[in-house]
């Protein structure tokens, strides 16, 4: 700082500036921008320029936020240094010696920390995804439902948005683990469900498909009735945006979906078996077993935050304008079109903002899994923190597994709000 | 504006000299005037609060006594109740001076955790629980391949499961709890086939059971977990103290001295009781120590010699009705041993 370098005649600087100041302003409201007279022309001391002064001050911010971190992280190394305590992200290799029995991904006691933590984030995604499209679809359900012309239908959407919006996620975790899963009848006397599954207080048993060799041919039906579906469709539209007609697309697809992968199945000769579920002596074994701690955080995170979705939908229909219902109305078209082709589109930029936070709000939530024992990141980090005594590496690799999940989780949103908003052609 | 700066960056340097740590653990506690004591959160025995409120149990009394020989005074105690995952970081952060809560001595948390155990407060064992009513004709862990079992995060008795699983080319499904209570719910609930924890452990979570008489411990036991308090890596006087409190209580129990006796004890005629008692002329022992000459008067005082507290927290005195094992005396053939007091 040249605080110090007094210029003489520093008044008359400063009214100089003023002076041009005023003079500018004339200049520009007259439009006669060639006539502006340029600040540099003035001398100003620098402690008084308005830019200099900006600058110094980010500058000092700057610093003492630098100051600030290394303060914190030189006193933390200090600290670790002083009490023995070994840091690095080494330990990441050691074995893990402990079991994950829900796991995505392969993994014994024999595998390293590391990949302990990658089943923790797979199955953190896995909540976090399947909560988000059950949320989704139930709030959007639900949302509709509050602006029903049926009482009962609105009033009931009403109390389920003001039950799930008012008690703590936990408490909606545990009311689902401990109140609605933990009563289920035991192995013994699993409540048999049809399709060969059953349901007790270990989980969702449902027979599995195993695939032999032969059935990648029902893939490739599945994959070319999904090219199919979407070429019908395309010309589908192109042909209503030509000539009015309109074509059942949904039916089409439907069928093609359902029926290619069939034929290929019929065709090959059934080359699927299916594995039951049977009752061995513990636990039901073979088929497939959701766990009733996934079921339970699931189904919580999706009923709560499908509460706040319906708000947010509320919000967005009713910001449609009236006039856009009675134009629609106007034109002949059915409720159910206009709402699908009128009213929800234009919801649609006002709602997927907020929708964003909702989805980011369930995705961290999902931490709360640690009281109900499934093994998600946090729990499954906090184990690891705990055998290895690497509480700052750990907390590290936390913040950065959920911020990236949520700086990916925004990115998407952001994309799909651009796609959404409103194109002026 | 400079001065300003100046400032700034002075008072942001003397927040760097001021916050680190101090290591001086006993001029802390003695600043503060209570030692804040990391236990367990209910673990009928080993510590939770009774029906008064009041923390109890066999590591409990051991933090009693520390505040006894500290202050004087078995009541200057403040406990913590910790899970198995917090207590590590509870006790490198200076959260609690001492962690008493059922811990496990192994190398990695000697070395790598930055802690100092001081003894051996119980010698105890891993085992199983099963509902009997339930899983008729179970009579032994081996037959329990494809059972789902309740364990603890981060202790040792989950990695003790996963070897003793995978030893035995054996299945299970580890259901994972942080909380002791949490884990307990579910398998009452059924949740699980097995509990397992150490052998102490289970005798108390099955008196929390609804019907306790259901459930029966398998006989394996299969690890060995020698239980002790620790102190954090880096203060050597505090660990004496944490130390030799330890093995004040064993002497004492090995010297006949009692809570009921200890008074007249002082004007034995023995050399031994008269130095461990400190009425020894010219005795530094408590005074090297960074304490007073009476500090084992004042550790009986309080809680008593070490079995005494063993018989009133988990032993005959107690629901538990633990025998002492081989967490008697090592002269009446048990593992517990107090290093010499001289």
């Amino acid at each position: 700082m040249t605080g110090e370098h007094v210029l003489p005649g520093l008044l008359s600087c400063r009214n100089n500036k003023t002076k041009a100041g005023r003079d500018r302003h004339q200049v520009k409201g007259n439009h006669v921008s060639e006539h502006v007279i340029r600040e540099e022309s003035v001398r100003v001391p620098l402690i008084y320029d308005p830019r200099v002064r900006s600058i110094f001050f980010q500058l000092l911010l700057v610093a003492l936020l630098a100051l600030g971190i290394w303060w914190i992280v030189d006193n933390t190394i200090e600290n670790l240094r002083r009490s023995n305590i070994s840091t690095g992200f080494a330990f990441l290799r050691g074995r893990a010696g402990f079991d994950i029995s829900d796991r995505l991904i392969d993994y014994t006691s024999d595998s390293s920390y590391g990949r302990a933590l990658l089943v923790g984030i797979a199955n953190t995604l896995a909540v976090a995804a399947a909560g988000i499209v059950t949320a989704t679809i139930l709030g959007f359900l639900v949302g509709i439902g509050r602006l029903s012309q049926n009482w009962l239908i609105r009033k009931l959407a009403m109390i389920y948005v003001e039950v799930f919006r008012n008690i703590p996620p936990l408490l909606v975790i545990l009311f689902w683990y401990q109140g609605v899963l933990a009563v289920l009848p035991n192995v013994r006397d699993s409540l048999s469900l049809p399709l060969g599954s059953y349901l007790n207080n270990r989980g969702f048993y449902f027979p599995k498909l195993v695939w032999e060799p032969g059935s990648g041919l029902i893939l490739a039906g599945f994959v070319a009735a999904v090219i199919l579906s979407w070429y019908v469709a395309r010309r589908a539209r192109a042909r209503q945006m030509a000539t009015g007609e309109r074509f059942p697309v949904f039916l089409t697809s439907a069928g093609l979906i359902i029926g290619l992968p069939l034929l290929a199945y019929l065709v090959s000769g059934m080359p699927v078996s299916v594995d039951y579920p049977q009752k061995g002596t513990f636990n039901l074994t073979g088929g497939t077993n959701i766990k009733p701690e996934f079921l339970s955080l699931y189904l919580a995170l999706s009923f709560y935050t499908a509460s706040f979705i319906a708000e947010i939908v509320r919000a967005g229909i009713m910001g449609v304008p009236k006039g856009q219902t009675e134009a629609y109305s106007a034109l002949g078209m059915s409720s159910n079109d206009g709402l699908r082709l009128v009213v929800i589109p234009q919801a649609m930029r006002i709602i997927i903002p907020p929708l964003t936070s909702q989805y980011l709000n369930l995705t961290k939530n999902s931490s709360l899994a640690v009281a109900i024992g499934y093994p998600d990141l946090y729990a499954i980090g906090g184990t690891i923190l705990n055998q290895t005594g690497q509480a700052i590496e750990v907390v590290v690799i936390f913040m950065t597994v959920y911020l990236s999940i949520s700086i990916l989780t925004s990115l998407f949103m952001n994309w799909f709000n651009t796609k959404m908003a409103l194109k002026e052609r | 504006m400079k001065k300003l700066a100046i400032g700034l960056l002075s008072a942001a340097a003397i927040g760097v000299v001021a916050t680190a740590a101090s290591a001086d653990t006993l001029d802390d506690v003695k600043k503060k005037g209570f030692v804040q004591c990391g236990v367990n959160t209910a673990l009928a025995g080993f510590s939770a609060p009774n029906d008064k409120g009041e923390w109890t149990g066999l590591d409990v009394d051991y933090c009693r006594a520390v505040a006894a020989a500290v202050f004087g005074d078995g009541t200057k105690v403040k406990f913590t109740g910790l899970s198995a995952k917090d207590r590590f970081t509870a006790l490198q952060s200076g959260e609690v001076d001492i962690l008493s809560r059922n811990t496990t001595w192994t190398v990695n948390r000697d070395t790598a955790l930055g802690l100092n155990f001081a003894g051996v407060t119980y010698y105890d064992g891993q085992g199983f629980m099963i509902n009997a009513k339930k899983l008729p004709g179970v009579n032994s862990a081996l037959q329990l391949s494809g059972a789902s079992v309740c364990v603890q995060a981060g202790t040792t008795t989950e990695l003790n499961l996963a070897d003793y699983f995978s030893a035995n080319k054996m299945e299970y499904n580890p259901v994972v709890f942080e909380k002791f209570e949490e884990a307990n719910a579910a398998y009452d609930a059924g949740r699980c086939d097995a509990y397992t924890t150490d052998q102490s452990g289970l005798y108390a979570v099955r008196l929390q059971m609804s019907a306790p008489d259901d459930h029966v411990v398998l006989p394996e036991i299969i690890s060995k977990e020698p239980l002790g308090p620790s102190v954090r890596q880096g203060d050597d006087k505090w660990f004496d103290i944490a130390k030799w409190t330890y093995f004040a209580l064993l002497n004492a129990e090995e010297a006949g001295i009692t809570q009921a006796n200890v008074d007249e004890m002082k004007n034995s005629s023995n050399p031994d009781i008269r130095r461990l008692l400190g009425t020894e002329a010219e005795t530094k022992i408590g005074t090297d120590l960074g304490l007073s000459n009476d500090w084992v008067v004042n550790i009986i005082k309080a809680t008593g010699n070490y079995g005494e507290i063993f018989e009133r927290n988990v032993g005959s005195g107690s629901p538990l009705k633990i025998s002492r094992g081989i967490n008697a005396l090592w002269t009446k053939g048990g593992l517990q041993y107090g290093m010499p007091i001289r």
